[in-house]
C-alpha cells in the first residue's frame, strides 16, 4: 500500500503553470454573478468547457453532423472517422492496450449500469458475492442493489476509517470463493480519498475476481494507465473533464503533471486556510486526496451555505453528493464540497474563505 | 442581494436560533415523522389535542434554517387554534410557497409566516419551508405516523 502511495505522490515537480492563459480558454469563467466574478468549485459535478471544445462541438453540429457508422454518405463518413478518432485519443490517454476496449456510454453510471447487467448477470448465481465500499457515489451502489435482489447475491461493504480511508485489511478477509465481482471507487466525490486501486485489484486477482473502477473522479485528476492498474473495467465520464467532445484533448496540449501539481497545491491551500477557520470541521481527511474538499460547519446546515455562497458568485455542491452511505458514516446530514479544476486559482480559495465567515456572521 | 435577504429574513434567522416549542413531548395524542428524502431533512412532530383544538404542539428533529424555522412558526401559529383553522392556514401557506397567493394581500392573516414570502425565489428550498406543514397536515387528516414531500 505505502508503495503506490509513494507513486501517485511523485507527481508533484513544481514548474510554472500558467493558470492565467488557461482561464481565458473557458469563456464562462469570465461572467460575473450578483455582481461578482464567478468563482466556479463545483468540477466534481462537471467541468466548465474550453472554447476550443465549444467550437468543435459547434463545428459538428454544423459542418459534420450525420449518423455514425450506418450511412454510406461523406457526412456519415465524417461524423464516423471524428468518432473513432475520439475513441483513439481516449485509447492513447488511459493506455488502453486494444482500440476495442474503449466503450462509449453516456457517462459513468450507464457504464456502470452495463457491466452490472452484462457481465454481471451473467457471472453471479445465488449466495455469491460482490464487493464495493462505504464511501461509493449511488451509481456504484443500485446497480449492484439491483442485481442482488434479482440474483439473490449478497453485497459486502468495505469500511472506512474516520480519515476516509478504506480498510484495506479488512477488504482482503472478505474476498473468498464466492466474491464475483469487485466495484470500487477510485476517487471518492465526497472526500476526496484516493483509494489503492492498484493493490486492491492485485488482492482481488490473487483470488480470480475481476475489479471495476469507478473512475469519474479518476481520470480528470491524474494520469490513469488501465494496464499498469490492471483493472477489468474502468467507467468514466468526459463531461468532468473539459469534454463533452474531445475528450482528453484539452489535457493533451498542456503537461498533465502541471495541472495536476497546480490542482495539488490549490487543495492544500485550501485546506490550511478552511481549518483555520473556527467551528469548521473537513469531512475526508485521508492521506491520498484528490481536489474534493467537503467541510461542515458547525450549528449551520449545509443547505443554508450554498444560498448564501451563491450570492458572492460562488459555486459550490451542497447536499449528500449522491452517497448517502458516507454522511451516514460522518454523521452528518449533508456537506458543502468545494472541487478544485486546472483552471481555479488562489484567489478563488480566498474569495471562499470570505464567504464562509459571511455565512457564519449571517447564523451566528 | 434582496433575493438573499428576501430568503433569510429576521424572523427566519431568529426561529432557526431559538426555536419555539423545541422539545419532545410526553403523552402527544398525535406523533409524526416528517422527512424530506430530498435533502435528508427530518422532524418529529407532537400534538395533543383536546376536543376539536390544538392544545399543545411541539417537534424536534434536524434541518436547514428554512425548514427548522417553519416548524417552529408554525408551531407557534396553529397552538390553540381549531384543526379547521389550522387547516386553513396551512392552505394559505401552501399558497403563498407555491406563489399563488400574494403576501401583501394575506398579510394580516399569514402574521409571521409572510417571512417566508422569500422562499419563492428558491424552488429548490419550497419544500424545506412545507415540510413541517405537511406533517402537520398529515397527523390532523389522517392516521398516518410519517409523512413525506415525495
Amino acid at each position: 500500500m505505502r508503495k503506490e502511495q509513494n507513486k501517485s505522490a511523485k507527481i508533484l515537480k513544481p514548474r510554472p503553470f500558467n493558470v492565467k492563459k488557461i482561464r481565458e480558454d473557458f469563456p464562462i469563467l469570465k461572467q460575473t454573478i450578483n455582481g461578482k466574478p464567478l468563482v466556479y468549485l463545483d468540477n466534481a459535478a462537471t467541468s466548465q468547457k474550453p472554447q476550443f471544445v465549444i467550437d468543435a462541438m459547434n463545428h459538428y453540429y454544423m459542418e459534420e453532423n450525420s449518423n455514425i457508422h450506418r450511412g454510406v454518405h461523406y457526412l456519415s463518413e465524417l461524423a464516423t472517422q471524428s468518432y473513432e478518432a475520439a475513441r483513439v485519443k481516449i485509447q492513447k490517454h488511459i493506455n488502453a492496450k486494444h482500440l476495442e476496449e474503449v466503450i462509449f456510454t453516456r457517462g459513468t453510471t450507464e457504464a456502470i449500469n452495463l457491466v452490472a447487467h452484462s457481465f454481471g448477470r451473467f457471472q453471479v448465481k445465488e449466495g455469491d458475492e460482490i464487493i464495493i465500499s462505504a464511501m461509493e457515489h449511488h451509481s456504484n451502489i443500485v446497480p449492484w442493489q439491483l442485481l442482488r435482489d434479482e440474483k439473490g447475491i449478497v453485497l459486502r461493504i468495505i469500511p472506512i476509517n474516520d480519515r476516509g480511508e478504506l480498510f484495506i485489511d479488512k477488504y482482503e478477509k472478505m474476498l473468498n470463493e464466492r466474491t464475483k465481482i469487485v466495484s470500487i471507487v477510485h476517487v471518492s466525490n465526497v472526500l476526496g480519498t484516493i483509494n489503492p486501486i492498484k493493490q486492491m485489484i492485485e488482492i482481488a486477482h490473487k483470488n480470480g475476481v475481476p475489479v471495476l473502477i469507478d473512475g469519474a473522479q479518476g481520470v480528470p485528476h491524474m494520469k490513469i494507465d488501465v494496464q499498469d492498474l490492471d483493472c477489468d473495467f474502468y467507467a468514466f465520464s468526459g463531461h468532468k473533464m473539459y469534454g463533452p467532445t474531445g475528450v482528453g484533448v484539452y489535457i493533451n496540449q498542456i503537461r498533465f503533471d502541471d495541472a495536476i501539481h497546480h490542482e495539488h497545491n490549490l487543495l492544500n491551500y485550501a485546506q490550511e486556510t478552511l481549518s483555520s477557520i473556527k467551528g469548521l470541521r473537513i469531512i475526508g481527511t485521508a492521506a491520498q486526496k484528490s481536489s474534493v474538499l467537503s467541510f461542515v460547519l458547525k450549528n449551520i446546515h449545509p443547505h443554508d451555505i450554498g444560498p448564501i455562497l451563491d450570492d458572492d458568485g460562488i459555486a459550490l455542491r451542497t447536499g449528500h453528493h449522491c452517497a448517502q452511505p458516507v454522511m451516514k458514516c460522518f454523521e452528518v446530514p449533508a456537506t458543502a464540497r468545494a472541487s478544485f479544476a486546472m483552471y481555479n486559482i488562489k484567489e478563488e480559495v480566498d474569495a471562499l474563505v470570505k464567504g464562509i465567515h459571511r455565512v457564519i456572521k449571517v447564523f451566528s | 442581494m434582496t433575493a438573499l435577504r428576501e430568503l433569510y429574513q429576521e424572523v427566519i434567522l431568529d426561529h432557526n436560533k431559538s426555536p419555539r416549542n423545541y422539545y419532545r413531548m410526553e403523552n402527544a395524542d398525535r406523533k409524526i415523522d416528517g422527512y424530506n428524502p430530498l435533502c435528508g431533512d427530518h422532524f418529529t412532530l407532537f400534538v395533543k389535542l383536546e376536543n376539536d383544538r390544538i392544545k399543545d404542539i411541539s417537534f424536534e428533529g434536524a434541518g436547514c434554517a428554512i425548514s427548522k424555522a417553519s416548524a417552529s412558526v408554525m408551531s407557534s401559529a396553529v397552538k390553540g387554534k381549531t384543526i379547521s383553522e389550522a387547516e386553513e392556514l396551512f392552505h394559505k401557506f401552501h399558497k403563498l410557497m407555491i406563489g399563488e397567493a400574494d403576501p401583501m394581500e394575506n398579510i394580516e392573516s399569514l402574521g409571521k409566516l409572510a417571512a417566508f414570502s422569500g422562499v419563492t425565489e428558491y424552488p429548490a428550498r419550497v419544500k424545506c419551508a412545507t415540510l413541517a406543514w405537511h406533517t402537520l397536515h398529515t397527523a390532523l387528516t389522517t392516521k398516518e405516523h410519517r409523512a413525506t414531500t415525495e
